[in-house]
């Protein structure tokens, strides 16, 4: 039998029957489709909360007032409400500890903020200079807090774009413009970049002022309620983590490390722990596909298999007038490469075309990855070969009449 | 020229073995139309099979052209089969989603034959089966039972073969249409000097032949040209 003839023969079995050869290449599509977009999802899903936590800031290193306890009372005093941290301790760090790159400290509230006529109600972060290195944030207009306003505990503040979009609207530029802090008048020198995203705490919606400002005028008191630090590598974050806590309880005078007042929390672990969560949800969503693909193989196993009485009869028709057992075989394995072939490229095309939708609808940033068009396209043509090829090939092997006979 | 001698053919049915054939000799010449009679479960199939090289005997010898089939390959039974046998089988004959024509290039496809070539002999043989000229794109199932059979025969001599075996050709048709396809083939025993073995249970069919041999239990009972052999015009 000439190759030319095979393919034609195949072609022939193919579109005789349709309905078979498109219910089969189905089962493929859908395996297949469902695994590459599911993959995507659990890929984009992963990438943005790792950009989301790159946008906290460069190997950062947060402390924050630990949970201290008094004396005979077991009750810790919640989060941040702890006052052990002050500026000191920032001037500190910045001067010991090396491979440091930016020292800046946070004293925050939410105050009422109002405008020629607007108000709104945001967080106030009283910072240093250092707070736009430290917390990967730009300035769009005008300039951020400098060493000069720190040190005179000037009246001026930076903006974040959507509360200046709340006061002054998208149009102006907001800066020279003066707002009033809980009723205390503030100067604007500038505005930051828009971050946008989903980052946890956005500097979009916060408003800077120096912080000893903040302290004397707000807080009034000597507290912090953060300090951040910046490593120069992200290799140094674990090791000047260390260090700080030495450092610190060092000058707070504790010796009992069970007695901490402060705690610090490292770029590194939030990753790491993000990332965890995330790997779960892309197994999760990996399982689900695997299923699919499961289902999927089911299907084309049940086609192949239910199609296989009249394809043994045909068999053995084709067989007693004069066809090899090799012609046969060769004929079967051409069919079910061209629909696992077919079904898989229509396959990937659909996954793909899913994955862009969800992308487009801005549900998720879905991320198409070659592995998963391998995984996907191996598993369904292994599954489609398998069972399209081997028991036509058994029957090929089927004397002829055996297999006219096959119910 | 067919020789078979003492053929047995021993089917293994779980424990049990059945003996379908129990040690069966004749010789058939070139040209000659016989019947092979039997009552159901005698064994005709199982020695069509046979003769046919479908299916191999459990013993004795079976000689076609000079040739000792029983100790062929597979491969070269289905050479044998593809050069020198037609078949018409009883069901099943057809590639139901396939059209006429492309079910009796069939055997060309298989033996090698060019495009060309093997679209004009499939029509000589569907025209000298008898099937009018504008069935041939039909696909098969769309076809009555006897225009299925007259399909099986133009297969079956597409191949120019000098054996013709057909299993019950006429079984499911009425006896009208059973008549067309049994003159049929004396057309092609007389005119083309085909071999032809017609295998049946009803005496009225067998005596379409020149030769009926009767076989019961997987025994040669009879073997007689006595009786007046029916022609149809
Ligand atoms: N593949 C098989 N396995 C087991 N037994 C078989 C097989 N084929 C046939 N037989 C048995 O061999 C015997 C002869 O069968 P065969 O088909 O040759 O009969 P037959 O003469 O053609 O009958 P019918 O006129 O009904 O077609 C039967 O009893 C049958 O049960
Ligand atoms: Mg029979």
């Amino acid at each position: 039998m000439k190759t030319q003839d095979i393919l034609e023969e195949t072609y022939l079995a193919l579109t005789s029957n349709k309905v078979r050869s498109g219910l089969t290449m189905l089962g493929i599509v859908i395996g297949i489709g469902s695994v590459i977009a599911m993959l995507a999802i659990g890929q984009g899903a992963q990438n943005s909360v790792e950009s989301n936590i790159q946008s906290i800031g460069s190997n950062l290193i947060t402390i924050s007032p630990g949970a201290q306890r008094g004396p005979g009372t077991s009750v810790s005093s919640g989060r941040g409400s702890a006052k052990s941290l002050k500026l000191s301790d920032a001037e500190v760090i910045a001067k010991e500890i090396s491979g440091v790159k930016a020292v800046a400290p946070e004293v925050s509230g939410r105050y009422q903020i109002t405008a020629k006529g607007t108000n709104t109600n945001t967080q106030v972060v009283g910072t240093n200079g250092e707070y736009p290195v430290v917390k990967n944030v730009e300035i769009d207009i005008g300039s951020f807090i400098s060493g000069q306003n720190v040190n005179s505990s000037a009246r001026v503040a930076v903006l974040g774009s959507s509360v200046r979009d709340d006061l002054f609207g998208t149009s102006t530029d907001a800066v020279g413009n003066s707002i009033k802090i809980n009723k205390i008048e503030f100067k604007i020198i500038g505005v930051l970049k828009e971050k946008g995203g989903s980052s946890f705490a956005s500097q979009d919606d916060m408003v800077f002022i120096p912080v000893t400002t903040a302290q004397r005028l707000l807080s009034g008191d000597e507290y912090l309620n953060a300090i951040d630090v910046s490593a120069q590598d992200a290799n140094l974050t674990t090791q000047i983590q260390e260090e700080i806590t030495a450092l610190l309880l060092e000058k707070h005078n504790i010796s009992d490390p069970s007695k901490i007042d402060f705690r610090t929390m490292n770029q590194s672990d939030i990753a790491s722990t993000a990332s965890s969560v995330t790997e779960i949800f892309t197994i999760l969503l990996g399982s689900v596909a695997g299923i699919s693909l499961v289902v999927g193989g089911i299907g084309i196993m049940n086609m192949m298999l239910t199609t296989v009485t009249e394809r043994t009869r045909e068999i053995g028709l084709r067989k007693a007038i004069g066809a090899k057992a090799k012609d046969i075989s060769t004929q079967f394995l051409i069919e079910a490469i061209t629909i696992t072939f077919l079904g898989g490229i229509i396959g990937v095309i659909l996954g793909w075309c899913a994955a862009f939708g969800i992308s487009y609808f801005g549900i998720i940033q879905t991320s198409v990855s070659l592995f998963s068009v391998l995984l996907a396209f191996g598993v369904s043509a292994f599954i489609g070969i398998v069972f399209g090829y081997y028991p036509a090939r058994r029957a090929s092997k089927l004397n002829p009449i055996d297999a006219l006979r096959y119910e | 020229m067919i020789e078979i001698k003492n053929i047995t053919k021993i089917y293994q049915t779980g424990v049990v073995n059945f003996e379908a054939l129990k040690g069966v000799s004749f010789d058939i010449q070139d040209g000659e139309f016989v019947a092979i009679m039997g009552p159901s479960g005698s064994g005709k199939s199982t020695l069509m099979h046979i003769l046919g090289a479908l299916d191999t005997p459990t013993s004795g010898t079976y000689f076609l052209d000079k040739k000792d089939v029983s100790v062929l390959s597979e491969n070269e039974l289905a050479d044998i089969r593809r050069d020198k046998i037609g078949f018409v089988f009883q069901s099943f004959n057809l590639l139901p989603r396939a059209t006429v024509l492309r079910n009796v290039i069939l055997p060309l496809v298989y033996e090698g034959v060019g495009k060309e070539e093997r679209a004009k002999k499939a029509q000589a043989a569907l025209v000298s089966a008898g099937l009018d000229e504008k069935y041939f794109p039909h696909l098969s199932n769309q076809l009555s039972g006897g225009q299925i059979q007259r399909v099986a025969i133009a297969r079956a001599l597409v191949n120019n073969p000098s054996l013709i075996l057909a299993d019950e050709p006429t079984g499911n048709l009425d006896s009208k249409t059973g008549e067309i396809v049994l003159g049929t083939f004396q057309k092609l025993n007389k005119e083309q000097g085909k071999t032809i073995v017609l295998i049946t249970h009803e005496p009225d069919i067998a005596q379409h032949a020149d030769r009926i041999i009767f076989i019961k239990d997987g025994f040669l009972v009879s073997d007689s040209r006595g009786h007046k052999k029916r022609v149809i015009q």
